[in-house]
């Protein structure tokens, strides 16, 4: 677990219009926030600033207090595709992260044996990505992206492409699973519900150039039912939500 | 019989027969025309001669399959080495891509006399010729599946910090297999067609050196035996690179059955 911290953090690409301007945002430990903000709006370039991939021209990012700004393999980040990749099987796709970090074959697999259970893969380990249902591929992947730290992770849309059941049951296991694991995490969503079902507060990104523009604390125990979705104070956090999002000029 | 093997088997039978019905009508032509055997052995011929010429035949192609091998081994090296390195330094790809393309247009037939004048009647020339030919199409195959990798997975691989090698490791070259061994599957019938080339002009051993001996006696017969000899061995190496392949790339199988 630790501490990420962005701190005025200001971006363009190739030095056109500004995508992002005077980002500052703190994730505590153990804590998961949900980014929420229309599409285009620069949710996944602000998450490729964090995992190092892109460098801002201005601003810093912490962890624990550590400037880690441009630095890669320090958070562990699931991309908004899958990213499996079909030549290796399950369990070695699971395993790459180890095998990057320099651990043999052998220790790696025993690893990713030892958390498939708990990740509701058990049994698919020898089998490739594209025999494995949508929700199985999005374990994987969760469960990969763990295995790299369990310190920061970034989600980048993690349930997005599911189906309304498979994405509800899947809300149902990543609370279930999460409990045990307290990582400090950033969850980017289009989905208002999820949103709120699953995160301890939830900041609003909008504008060109994107900027935070609200925070809502969800201030709700944990575990949550998956029942909390059909209770009044739900509807109250939507409807303030939904009151501030700042609709895109149609 | 498993339904796999059926499918194979009646997918074969079309060209089997239509093989058949070709020797039927070339052997009856023959037959009937009353074709001088010089001119065109009949397909009864081509089999007396490769009957009676068979251990010599087997002799000679142990050499050309010998400079098959060595001169793929060797192409297949260059070509990995050159598409690695033009993948790693884009300025290097500047330069020697558009050479390396321009030296495909020199026909081969034509370099075979000159790497016989330079470097002797032994397996050297032979062996260089087959690494002209074959690398070229290994190296651009390779090239090409190096830089189609998805961006992104590129991306996800750095954000777990995994070093320029890695990278290669675990995407670049899995991605890149499956063209490698599509081109690999043409590079190895060109690898023996110019080995069988490049002994027409110098040398004592191999297909080639026996072609143009029954060739200069007029031996029609053992000539058509010694083509077939080569296409079939040909058609081996083929299968060999796809027996290859499949074991290379388990997953292949998988997903094409999943797509279904
Ligand atoms: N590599 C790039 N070069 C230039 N512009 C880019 C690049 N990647 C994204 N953009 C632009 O930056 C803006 C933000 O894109 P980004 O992908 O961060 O949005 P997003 O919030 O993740 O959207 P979505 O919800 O659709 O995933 C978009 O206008 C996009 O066109
Ligand atoms: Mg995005």
């Amino acid at each position: 677990m630790a501490t990420l911290e962005v701190r005025d953090l200001t971006f363009a690409y190739n030095n056109t219009r500004n995508i992002l301007e005077n980002i500052n945002l703190t994730v505590n430990d153990g804590e998961l926030v949900c980014l929420l903000g229309v599409s285009g709006g620069g949710k996944t370039t602000l998450f490729n600033i964090i995992a190092g991939l892109l460098k801002p021209q201005q601003g810093r990012v912490l962890i624990d207090g550590e400037d880690i700004t441009g630095q890669t393999g320090r958070v562990s980040y699931m991309l908004q595709k899958d990213m499996l990749l079909p030549y290796r099987t399950v369990e070695d796709n699971i395993a790459l992260p180890l095998l990057i970090k320099g651990m043999n074959k052998k220790e790696a697999r025993k690893i990713v044996r030892g958390n498939t259970e708990r990740f509701g893969i058990a049994g698919r380990e020898k089998k490739y990505p594209a025999q494995l249902s949508g929700g199985m591929r999005q374990r994987a992947a969760l469960l990969r992206t763990y295995l790299f730290s369990a310190d920061v992770a970034l989600l980048d849309e993690p349930f997005s492409a599911l189906d309304t059941i498979t994405k509800s049951a899947m809300h149902r296991w990543y609370l279930d699973v999460m409990e045990n694991i307290k990582m400090s995490t950033v969850f980017i969503t289009h989905d208002v519900d999820e949103a709120i079902l699953l995160s301890d507060r939830i900041l609003l990104l909008g504008g060109r150039p994107a900027t935070l523009t609200d925070e809502i604390v969800i201030d709700e125990p944990k575990p949550r039912s998956s029942d909390f979705v059909l209770t009044d104070r739900f509807l109250q956090y939507k409807r303030r939500i939904i009151s501030k999002i700042q609709a895109p000029e149609a | 019989m498993s339904a796999r093997l059926r499918s194979t088997i009646s997918k074969a039978a079309f060209p089997v027969a239509a093989l058949v019905l070709l020797f039927a009508a070339w052997q009856l032509i023959c037959t009937v025309g009353n074709i001088p055997k010089y001119m065109l052995p009949s397909p009864a011929d081509v089999f007396a001669a490769f009957k009676a010429d068979w251990r010599l035949m087997l002799s000679h192609a142990k050499v050309t399959l010998l400079e098959t091998f060595i001169g793929l081994f060797f192409g297949i090296l260059i070509g990995f080495l050159m598409a690695v390195v033009m993948d790693r330094f884009s300025v290097i790809r500047k330069m020697i891509y558009p050479l390396v393309v321009i030296s495909q247009t020199i026909p081969t037939v034509a370099i075979a006399p000159l790497l016989v004048i330079w470097m002797g009647y032994q397996m050297l020339p032979k062996i260089v010729l087959i690494i002209l030919v074959v690398f070229f199409p290994i190296t651009i195959s390779l090239l090409e599946g190096f830089s189609s990798v998805d961006a992104d997975t590129v991306n996800l691989m750095r954000s777990m910090g995994a070093s320029r090698m890695q990278i290669f490791r675990y995407v670049k070259l899995p991605n890149s297999l499956g063209q490698f061994f599509s081109s690999l599957k043409i590079s190895v019938s060109y690898a023996v067609v110019s080995a069988v080339v490049s002994e027409w002009i110098g040398g004592t051993e191999g297909l080639g050196c026996y072609m143009t001996r029954v060739r200069k006696s007029f031996s029609s017969d053992k000539m058509f035996a010694v083509i077939i000899l080569i296409s079939v061995l040909s058609l081996i190496l083929i299968w060999l690179t796809t027996v290859l392949q499949h074991a290379c790339m388990p997953w292949e199988k998988v997903n094409s059955e999943q797509k279904r």
